[in-house]
């Protein structure tokens, strides 16, 4: 407990405490000292010790020397620095620190010393972390003892230390022990410290954690059936799409190699979501993962869309999301293929490059049953934007492009026994390659190239997987 | 270096698996659900399970699940089991 009165904290690597010490001993009388560093400073006047800070921490000190006006144990008043004519004014003695300059600016707190601030926030957490402990071994290596105990997708992954997971549980304001949601295979309730564990195995740091945790949600809804995903025998995986200014903040990649290595953010982000998956949900491949093939992006596919070079609105606010607002866009995604076309210069000769391309996912005489995201670089973009073609209007375009002659897609149409049943393919009329809302477009990467994107989809809408769209909570 | 570390897992206890049901000593007399998951031309070799349980005098009934990327949902399992004996479940592609 503070007494009340007048209270000094002070700290002997403090200059400016230095040079007030002749100062306290002439207030000593009215005046209860804490030293955040040392007790014996300053000396012969029986300061207090506050090394555990616990008073500064109380007091809510931000630089010292402070002399603060303590009442019911609160703090209601204070000065910090040295100014004479302030001070004495604030004690009413008059006097003070004859011979000292008349002013000189206070230092920085020991609370706000880094290493304080860190072990505070993890002791403070700490407690409330309540998942199983791990004990390993003197001869036991870290990073073998997890890929022992099968936590690992394959590639190394950071030990979850206590210490990690308190820290990466402030990255968000909910507690540690709000179930995200209900993971499959094996629906189990997943807290937010389960979602911050595998978030430290996969890289993370705490200022992604909202991102994981959008992420989970969105992929655990019914629409977006990550069940379904991770059983298939398609080679699919969840994408996460990360639209608003958080993408910047965090520093993630939408521009040159969006797509690619290199980036924190993008590589984490989406490799939690999928660790969380096989270490929470039990989704392991070989298990209930039957993939034929799977692909790359199955460790982890996140990248932020390029927002501000983009011709267009976003992916998001195309999906109904405020501008500005933080989001992931989870799609069901098959892995990468390019379209090139280094020749259009007219958006309609480009689209037709893009219905060309787009028209062979998954298989040039299946419609309906496969979604995909087009993601335009910037220098196709720029054939659009030079002459005003809104989204809307290549969306339109596609769609004309992307009616497919019945006779060519029917089974056993060009030799190919694949295809569409005949009852669908009533001879003379058109079909279309996407069901409504099965194509999505984006715009990311670098500045070179006149490519885009195409990523292919899984078993679309109700019948398998929904793009879902979360807002992300801090 | 720290040897503490926090378990990433559902931290789900071994060993509770629920058992298998009772298996029947025959077919005879018993109900027998044959669960379509809804993948193209499973309902082929389901036709063909059915002409041949008819034949030998077990009663059958058709379940379809509504799509094979999900779980069949908790009406249908309820509706099965409460109806029938015997479950059998076509995979297909």
């Amino acid at each position: 407990m503070v007494p009340d009165g007048l209270v000094a904290v002070v700290k002997r690597a403090c200059p400016t405490c230095e040079l007030v010490a002749p100062v306290l001993a002439q207030l000593r009388d009215q005046l209860t000292i804490y030293s955040q560093d040392d007790p014996t400073f300053p000396e012969g006047l029986g300061a207090r010790d506050d090394t555990a800070l616990d008073v500064s921490f109380a007091l809510d000190v931000d630089t010292v020397p402070a002399l603060i006006r303590v009442e019911d144990g609160h703090a209601v008043d204070r000065l910090v620095g040295w100014e004479r004519s302030r001070w004495e004014k604030f004690t009413g003695v008059d006097d003070l620190g004859v011979g000292l300059p008349d002013w000189r600016p206070g230092c920085g707190s020991r609370t706000h010393d880094p290493e304080v601030v860190d072990a505070r926030l993890v002791a403070s957490v700490t407690p409330h972390l309540h998942a199983r402990t791990v004990e390993l071994g003197d001869a036991e290596d870290e990073s073998e003892a997890m890929y022992a105990r099968g936590w690992s997708d394959g590639l190394p992954l950071v030990p979850p230390t206590p210490e990690r997971v308190a820290r990466m549980c402030a990255g968000t304001t909910r507690h540690p022990s709000d179930v995200v949601a209900v993971v499959p295979p094996d629906l189990v309730e997943c807290t937010v410290e389960k979602v911050a564990i595998n978030a430290v195995m996969a890289g993370c740091l705490p200022e992604y954690l909202p991102l994981v945790l959008a992420a989970l949600e969105a992929a655990c809804t019914d629409e977006f059936n990550v069940h379904g995903l991770l059983a298939t025998t398609w080679f699919s995986g969840p994408l996460v799409v990360v639209n608003g200014p958080i993408a910047r903040a965090i520093g993630m990649n939408s521009g040159v190699n969006a797509l690619g290595q290199g980036n924190r953010a993008n590589a984490t982000i989406g490799r939690a979501l999928q660790l969380v998956i096989r270490n929470v949900g039990g989704g392991r491949p070989g298990e209930v993962d039957r993939a034929t093939f799977g692909n790359p992006g199955k460790y982890t596919f996140c990248f932020a869309e390029d927002e501000t070079g983009s011709p267009w609105e976003s992916l998001a606010v195309e999906r109904g999301l405020p501008a500005g607002t933080n989001s992931v866009t989870l799609f069901a995604a098959e892995g990468v293929r390019g379209v090139v076309d280094q020749l259009s210069r007219e958006p309609e000769s480009l689209a037709r490059t893009y219905a060309a391309c787009l028209r062979t996912v998954a298989h040039p005489k299946n419609i309906f049953v496969w979604d995909a995201m087009l993601v335009v670089s910037p220098e196709h973009g720029r054939v659009f934007r030079d002459v005003g073609w809104t989204k809307a209007r290549l969306r339109e375009e596609l769609d004309a492009l992307l009616l497919l002659p019945a006779e060519d897609i029917v089974r056993g149409a060009s030799g190919i026994a694949e295809g569409m049943p005949e009852a669908l393919c009533e001879p003379g009329t058109t079909l279309p390659k996407f069901r409504p809302g099965g194509l999505l477009i984006a715009h990311a990467g670098g500045g070179a190239g006149l490519f885009s994107a195409i990523i292919g989809g899984w078993a679309s809408g109700a019948v398998g997987s929904e793009p879902v769209t979360r807002e992300v909570r801090t | 270096m720290s040897k503490t570390l926090l378990d990433p897992t559902s931290e789900r206890q071994a060993g509770t698996a629920r058992e298998r049901a009772k298996r029947p000593g025959g077919l005879a007399g018993t109900h027998v659900a044959l669960l379509d998951i809804s993948k193209p031309r499973g309902s082929v070799f389901l036709d063909r399970i059915e002409e041949l349980l008819r034949a030998r005098g077990v009663e059958v009934r058709r379940f379809n699940k509504p799509t094979f990327t999900k779980p069949a949902p908790v009406d249908l399992r309820h509706e099965i089991t409460s109806t029938c004996d015997v479950v059998i479940e076509a995979l297909a592609d």
